[in-house]
């Protein structure tokens, strides 16, 4: 390795380090923030946006769960009730899961990981910030003053003819975060066609890179659907036209249809991108090349287009035919091999690897486990016969709380942990983490794994009262649940912590590959100094598991204590400029 | 480091920081364009589906119902599309050739059609409401509703949720009233009419101004216009504009029955 310095300029007549440029320092104003069009501010910006619609939607789960309680709730009255389990969907599907990892994560990353300096249109990209806020505070607004009791599915004709509730604002809100989402999608899709670095081929594209690709095809192709239906509920409401209320013909299951075209592929939009940062994650700790790298980008390709084959396994029971339930499900079943092959994939590259247990590997087991829970129970759900049974019930609720918070969050938190020492340039502290982790992993389990035995004996979903008998489980679950708020309200505060305290971050804490890790932490404005060459495939851990395996670990670089000055290392990645 | 110091070179020709040449950008940006449209496609997409699903359950009601427009008024629409999108197309190709006054011109054009496409709309849209054809609760429809329209709509209605088991013709509520839903079902196809004209109608406005917002900066020579790549984004834009249209066109106006 040579010894140039990737920032001449950071290094004074005396040697020493000068407070290096990045992109946190580079200005300080706030009109540098709210008009950046670097994807990196705009992908803080939307962490901080988002953390807070996480804090909102997580207070209305903890109302839920309080009323829950007891078997005839009085805390809350039974509207107060409905508002707020409709509240607590609509802020986390569509303003936390749908853009979590996406617009933070991704929007940081992707041009990294490509080795592009900014996204094809950062400005599209600041727009899209803009539209999610302008959304985020009219549905915050609408349930702050009123409310909304219509779930967030909008089923029609309720919210077209019978709610009181102030159905058209909160739509409107979701319709315009809709456009925000689906300009990070253009944005993503074109920036992964053409701006990769030379020599960065298609296979040669971190996992991560690819989920986003897919996620981004199912952003661009399905999000228009939902909007112009939930616009057409907009219409019913203020104009009186008629598209989906049975009083003129019109049909409600069409507008499930419609609805769930889009809102069940936005399910694999929460997952997938999730698996890509577990395919990153696992490969950097087991220090292998990921097992079957192909098989694990395209089966993100066969997710995203099977996801849009599958949306009538939500309607089995509520007056599809037959016939296209037999071919739902059959569809659904096929689904589940690629999501199988991800987590064959996974426990493959950990098999025999040389595995570095840090906070980022534990949440990434714990999503492996609570994912495969998920999957499998889906299964139980895509069967025609038991989901007669099993629809609407506490089982669904169940198995979906699995794949989007065992699965989506436990994801977004492996990587944000993975990633704060880029995205802050400080490490944040390791025991505080593996602790959140297992509270976490526990909580979320004391929570979510009752709601299975409710709904499998016949709990219903969304209903304020239940008999008596079925206390004891609501309780478990209650007292999960706050345990589960204990494993997240840890990280908000040692996240908050490391800020200040944190230990300097190197620009390869963990020794890992990836265009990312090349470059200091916090990434300098542009990213690159020269334009990256790649030469080789991602993963290349062979040279570093033989050299750990020798007792060699000088890839690692050590973190620096806050107090300490931090001198920057000469950078390994020049290794890039060498190859020229 | 500042963008002037790393593209020194393509400084005048409006190169973006985040790219490395101007064949690379601009490839990006009709890349960009072409994914918006897929999204537009997939916006109007719902609403012919929505509108293919209950022509199918509603055959009658709306081969009755689609009588009621001005089929020679949407044939002129029709024409006045199709011209502004040759002109368009001719705009681009002014500009790649760097003719200026073409450009102008050609742009002019489009911009008139779109005009008389909003002036012809307005003409129809008028009259329906004159009519009651806006749905609603005013709405109304002249024609009585003949006994067979009922009947066709009664047997067309047992397949009201997509597929469901048959229900026979007794089994409706002792307060139901064919009459009523017949009307309804007329009000289902003006209410499909208004959203997808209309949405149509507001893409055409959008057109309007990005149209004429390149018009103002090529005539005042503005430097953001020197390339071509602007006029051919927009000319993609109105070609979709131009191309929903002459799907709706037959779609709603024409049709008939079977």
């Amino acid at each position: 390795m040579s010894s140039i310095p990737l920032n001449p300029g950071a290094l004074g007549s005396d040697g020493r380090a000068r407070a290096r440029e990045n992109y946190l320092n580079i200005k300080h104003t706030v009109s540098s923030w709210l008009l950046t069009a670097d994807h990196k501010r705009i992908a803080v910006l939307y962490m901080i946006s988002i953390s807070v619609m996480f804090l909102f939607g997580g207070l209305a789960a903890a109302g839920i769960r309080i009323a829950l309680v007891r078997p005839h709730d009085t805390f809350f009255s039974s509207e107060t009730y409905n508002k707020l389990f409709s509240a607590h969907g609509i802020i986390m599907v569509f303003f936390f899961l749908v853009p979590s990892i996406p617009a933070t994560l991704g929007n940081f990353l992707l041009p990294i990981m490509i080795g592009a300096r900014d996204l094809a249109f950062p400005r599209l990209n600041l727009l899209s910030w803009y539209l999610f806020m302008f959304g985020a505070v009219l549905v915050m607004g609408a349930i702050m003053f009123g409310g909304i009791d219509t779930g967030w599915t909008f089923y029609e004709p309720y919210s077209s003819v019978y709610a009181n509730t102030n159905v058209v604002a909160v739509i409107v809100g979701v319709f315009i975060a809709g456009f925000s989402s689906i300009a990070t999608g253009i944005n993503f899709l074109v920036t992964v066609h053409k701006m990769r670095a030379p020599g960065l081929t298609w296979f040669r594209l971190p996992l991560f890179v690819w989920a986003m690709y897919a996620t981004s095809i199912i952003i661009v192709l399905g999000t228009p659907v939902v909007a112009i239906t939930l616009l057409m509920v907009v219409l019913e409401r203020v104009f009186g036209v008629c598209v989906f209320n049975p009083a003129c013909g019109g049909d409600p299951i069409l507008f499930e249809h419609l609805f769930w075209f889009y809102s069940h592929p936005a399910v694999y939009i929460m997952i997938l991108p999730s698996m890509g940062i577990i395919s990153e994650v696992i490969a950097c700790f087991a220090r292998k090349r990921i097992f079957g790298y192909e098989f694990v980008a395209f089966s993100s390709m066969a997710i995203a287009l099977l996801g849009f084959l599958v949306w009538g396994h939500h309607m089995f029971v509520t007056g599809e035919s037959m016939y296209s339930g037999m071919v739902f499900s059959l569809i659904t079943f096929l689904i589940a091999v690629p999501s199988a092959i991800k987590v064959f994939n996974w426990s493959a590259t950990l098999y025999k690897g040389n595995v570095w247990l840090t906070a980022p590997l534990v949440f990434a087991i714990g999503f492996i486990l609570l994912f495969t829970i998920g999957g499998l129970t889906g299964l139980y759900l895509a069967s025609l016969a038991v989901d007669v049974h099993l629809n609407m019930t506490y089982f669904v609720v169940a198995h979906f709380h699995y794949v989007m918070v065992g699965g989506a969050i436990f994801g977004y938190m492996a990587g944000l942990h993975f990633w704060w020492p880029k995205i802050t340039g400080r490490m944040y502290p390791e025991g505080w983490a593996m602790l959140s982790a297992f509270i976490l992993f526990i909580g979320f389990n004391l929570t979510f794994f009752p709601q299975f035995i409710l709904g499998f004996d016949g709990m219903p979903r969304r209903y304020h009262f239940y008999p008596p008998e079925f206390q004891m489980w609501n309780i478990l679950s209650t007292a999960g649940s706050s345990v589960l708020a204990v494993g997240m309200l840890i990280p908000a505060f040692y996240f908050l912590w490391s800020l200040k305290y944190g230990d300097i971050a190197p620009a390869n804490p963990w020794g890992a590959k990836g265009l990312e890790w090349t470059i200091p932490s916090p990434p300098p404005s542009f990213n690159f100094e020269t334009v990256p060459i790649v030469t080789e495939e991602a993963y290349a851990y062979e040279a570093i598991y033989a050299a750990e395996l020798a007792g060699d670990y000088s890839h690692v670089e050590a973190s620096i204590p806050y107090n300490q000055e931090y001198v920057e290392k000469p950078q390994s990645n020049i290794s890039n400029e060498e190859h020229q | 480091m500042s963008l002037e110091l790393q593209h020194p070179a393509v400084a005048p020709q409006r190169l973006s920081h985040q790219f490395e040449q101007i064949d690379q950008q601009n490839e990006i940006y009709i890349v960009g364009m072409w994914t918006f449209l897929v999204t537009e496609i997939m916006f109007f997409g719902a609403l012919f589906v929505a509108l293919t699903v209950y022509r199918s359950v509603y055959p009658d009601a709306f081969e009755q119902a689609h009588t009621a427009l001005n089929v020679w008024l949407g044939l002129t629409n029709t024409f006045i599309l199709l011209t502004s999108s040759f002109t368009a197309a001719m705009a681009v190709r002014s500009k790649m050739l760097g003719e200026r006054t073409r450009t102008l011109f050609f742009l002019a054009i489009t911009i008139m059609c779109a005009f008389g496409f909003l002036c012809v709309k307005y003409v129809e849209y008028s009259a329906e409401f004159r009519e009651h054809h806006f749905p609603g609760p005013n709405f109304h429809w002249e024609q009585p509703v003949t006994a067979s329209a009922v009947q066709g709509d009664l047997s067309a209605n047992s397949q009201v949720a997509l597929g469901s088991p048959k229900i026979s013709v007794n089994e409706f509520p002792a307060n139901y009233q064919p009459q009523q839903l017949a009307l309804h079902k007329r009000e289902l196809f003006f209410s499909l009419y208004f959203v997808m004209t209309g949405l149509h109608g507001f893409h055409v406005i959008i057109g309007i101004f990005v149209l004429g917002t390149l018009w103002l900066l090529i005539y005042f020579r503005h430097p953001t216009v020197d390339d071509y790549m602007p006029v051919e984004l927009a000319g993609l834009y109105w070609h979709f504009v131009d191309i929903v249209w002459i799907f709706l066109y037959p779609l709603v106006y024409l049709i008939g029955k079977q």
